[in-house]
């Protein structure tokens, strides 16, 4: 008798435990819906006025209530690439030192550090960036770019100086390696994490045929971990693509679209955060179309990254039946 | 202890040795402790010790292992057998704090001298695990790994390699005809002959296989058992197992080991017969281990 109620008590908490779990889960999807409603409803009033031109439109003029988000746009995609380009293989040699070939006391704080320059609040960036690189960066780095790539042919228009002189070092450019700077321990994390989780004998039988230690990551340890690895990319762009407050302070907040990568530009977060709260009517619903475009933005960048892991799956797998 | 041999003397003239075994055919070398003397090895362990940090895995193993024949590593579970084996091939190297003092020589040149050339050496001493470890890529390509990264072949010559490698491992009629597909879709045992057609691939000296069967069916089994003996004719291999009938089965040679000792060193048929050491009899006859 006892034993028969205890168990009906087990099955009303797993019965429960289920349900809770369940209404978690539809409470993320509750909250995403909402947020994609609230955005699109906010952006409705922009898009009916200037209809897809909103998107390519480069003007942003508050007094002629014009809108456009294309300098926005640009500019955070071009600073969320810099960012990669720089930070992707870094993190990716931060990782594979850690995993593959630091002496077992170097493994430890080098591990930490990065996880604590994880930890560092974006601001503190931010400040670092303002007060500290950008200056060095138009002192030193700026001239040095210019005269070495500026009078290279196609690349070297994006090396232009500013007609501002660039004295105060703000710019897309700075914007982008100050993001790289802050991505890396993100990515460098993740890849580590999945880097160990390789099985040792794998790596031995690589080692054993051998295999040099780049060809051991190249040929096992990434086909491996590739969805790992693509996941720690994905949370790196992810936050290039939104950090806000670092960016606000070096990119320069300049509304023109910058022809080179030394002018100051803008990003979606970064123009958001800057007028919101000075902001309403149109120019408010502008505001919100463009934060449904960083959204889109994100999506369109997740739902590549999953076609990318497919065929990844596809090619290493070959006519799998 | 001692086995008397056939020329009496104790000879170390290895030269004389030779010459002299070969007048005398099928004549036993001398024993010396348990050890017997082998001519002509392809490798020869001297005062070999191994230390996984501070603790002491080997304690000065000497032993000639021959060329192009097996040779067996047995004793219980923690004895070093395994540890002897990566120490050929110098796995261990991977894991900073493991190392190894004495001497391997293999073809008059010590392997643990430091500033070798691993990459090559684990090229000429290949190895096989106790768990099959497929690359994740095509069957194909798991063969043509290795061999890529010593030679450069055209891809006939490559598809060439590749079939031959499976057909010596026994496995190109099971594959032939998906060789593009993952070699992780394989069964165990196709997984272990994968990976041991791979071993041959590269064309290597020896060949180390480290319980080789131990998760494998008794058919699998019996397939790579067979192969280790086709095997014998082109690399020499030296094999660990728990198996002793295995050691039976598929050695010439056998060592037991014991507690990081080499304990006794002799033709397999001798040790599993009239082992000369009480611990290799109460081992072979299961009274420990």
């Amino acid at each position: 008798m006892s034993l028969e109620r205890s168990l009906r008590g087990l099955a009303l908490g797993d019965f429960a435990f289920r349900a809770i779990t369940l209404l978690f889960a539809f409470l993320v999807l509750l909250l995403l819906a909402g947020i994609i409603i609230m955005l699109v409803q906010g952006a409705m009033p922009a898009f009916k006025a200037f209809g897809w031109d909103f998107i390519t439109n480069e003007t942003w003029d508050p007094v002629r209530d014009d809108y456009g988000a294309w300098a926005p746009i640009v500019g955070t995609v071009v600073a969320a690439l810099i960012a990669m380009l720089i930070g992707l293989p870094l993190s990716f040699g931060i990782s594979i030192f850690i995993t593959e070939m630091a002496p077992q006391w170097l493994k430890r704080p080098v591990g930490t550090a990065v996880e604590l320059l994880a930890a560092v609040p974006s601001i503190i960036y931010g400040m670092w960036g303002l007060f500290f690189f950008a200056p060095f960066f138009a002192k030193h780095v700026q001239p040095l770019l210019v005269a070495s790539l500026g009078d290279v042919p196609l690349l070297g228009a994006l090396f232009q100086m500013p007609i501002t002189g660039g004295s105060s070092g703000v710019s897309v450019l700075t914007a982008g390696i100050v993001l790289a700077i802050m991505i890396v321990p993100f990515m460098a994390a993740v890849m580590r994490d999945v880097f160990e989780v390789v099985p040792s004998v794998l790596r031995e039988s690589a080692y054993g045929m051998g295999a040099t230690t780049w060809e051991v990551i190249r040929n096992v340890v990434l086909p491996y971990t590739k969805v790992g690895v693509v996941g720690g990319i994905m949370l790196g762009l992810g936050r290039a693509l939104g950090e806000t407050m670092a960016v606000t302070f070096v990119i320069g907040n300049a509304s023109k679209l910058p022809t080179s990568l030394l002018e100051p530009g803008n990003t979606i977060a970064a123009k958001l955060a800057n007028e919101f709260n000075e902001a309403d009517g149109l120019q408010m619903d502008a505001l919100i179309a463009m934060g449904l475009i960083l959204f889109a933005i994100t999506f369109v960048v997740l739902l590549l990254s999953k076609l990318l892991l497919m065929r990844l799956t596809l090619t290493q797998e070959g006519q799998k039946t | 202890m001692s086995t008397a041999t056939l020329q009496g003397s104790v000879n170390f003239d290895v030269s004389a040795a030779v010459g002299a075994s070969m007048t005398a055919g099928h004549a036993l070398t001398e024993k010396v402790d348990g050890i017997r003397h082998v001519e002509n090895p392809k490798l020869s362990l001297r005062k070999l010790n191994f230390f996984y940090g501070k603790f002491q895995g080997l304690y000065d193993i000497n032993m000639n292992i021959p060329a192009c024949q097996v040779t067996a590593l047995i004793g219980p579970s923690g004895c070093g057998k395994s540890t002897l084996l990566r120490t050929l091939n110098r796995i261990y190297d991977l894991y900073p704090g493991q190392r190894a003092e004495g001497e391997i020589i293999m073809d008059g040149c010590n392997l643990l001298e430091k500033g070798r050339d691993v990459n090559l050496l684990r090229a000429k001493i290949g190895m096989v695990f106790q768990k099959p470890t497929p690359f994740p890529m095509s069957i194909y390509d798991n063969i043509a790994f290795g061999v890529k990264l010593y030679e450069k072949l055209s891809k006939a010559q490559m598809d060439e390699r590749v079939e031959w490698a499976l057909r010596k491992a026994a496995l190109w009629d099971e594959v032939k005809d998906k060789l593009k597909q993952s070699g992780t879709a394989l069964s165990g045992g196709q997984q272990q002959r994968l990976c041991i057609a791979r071993s041959i691939a590269v064309k290597p000296e020896v060949i180390l296989f480290d319980e080789p069967t131990s998760a494998l069916d008794p058919i699998s089994t019996l397939k790579i058992e067979e192969l280790i003996n086709e095997l014998k004719t082109e690399f020499t291999v030296v094999i660990v197992t728990h198996n002793m009938q295995q050691a039976a089965r598929v050695s010439d040679y056998t060592a037991f080991m014991y507690l990081g000792r080499l304990v006794e060193y002799d033709h397999t048929s001798i040790i599993f017969t009239k082992p000369g050491k009480k611990e290799t009899e109460d081992y072979i006859t299961g009274r420990f281990g």
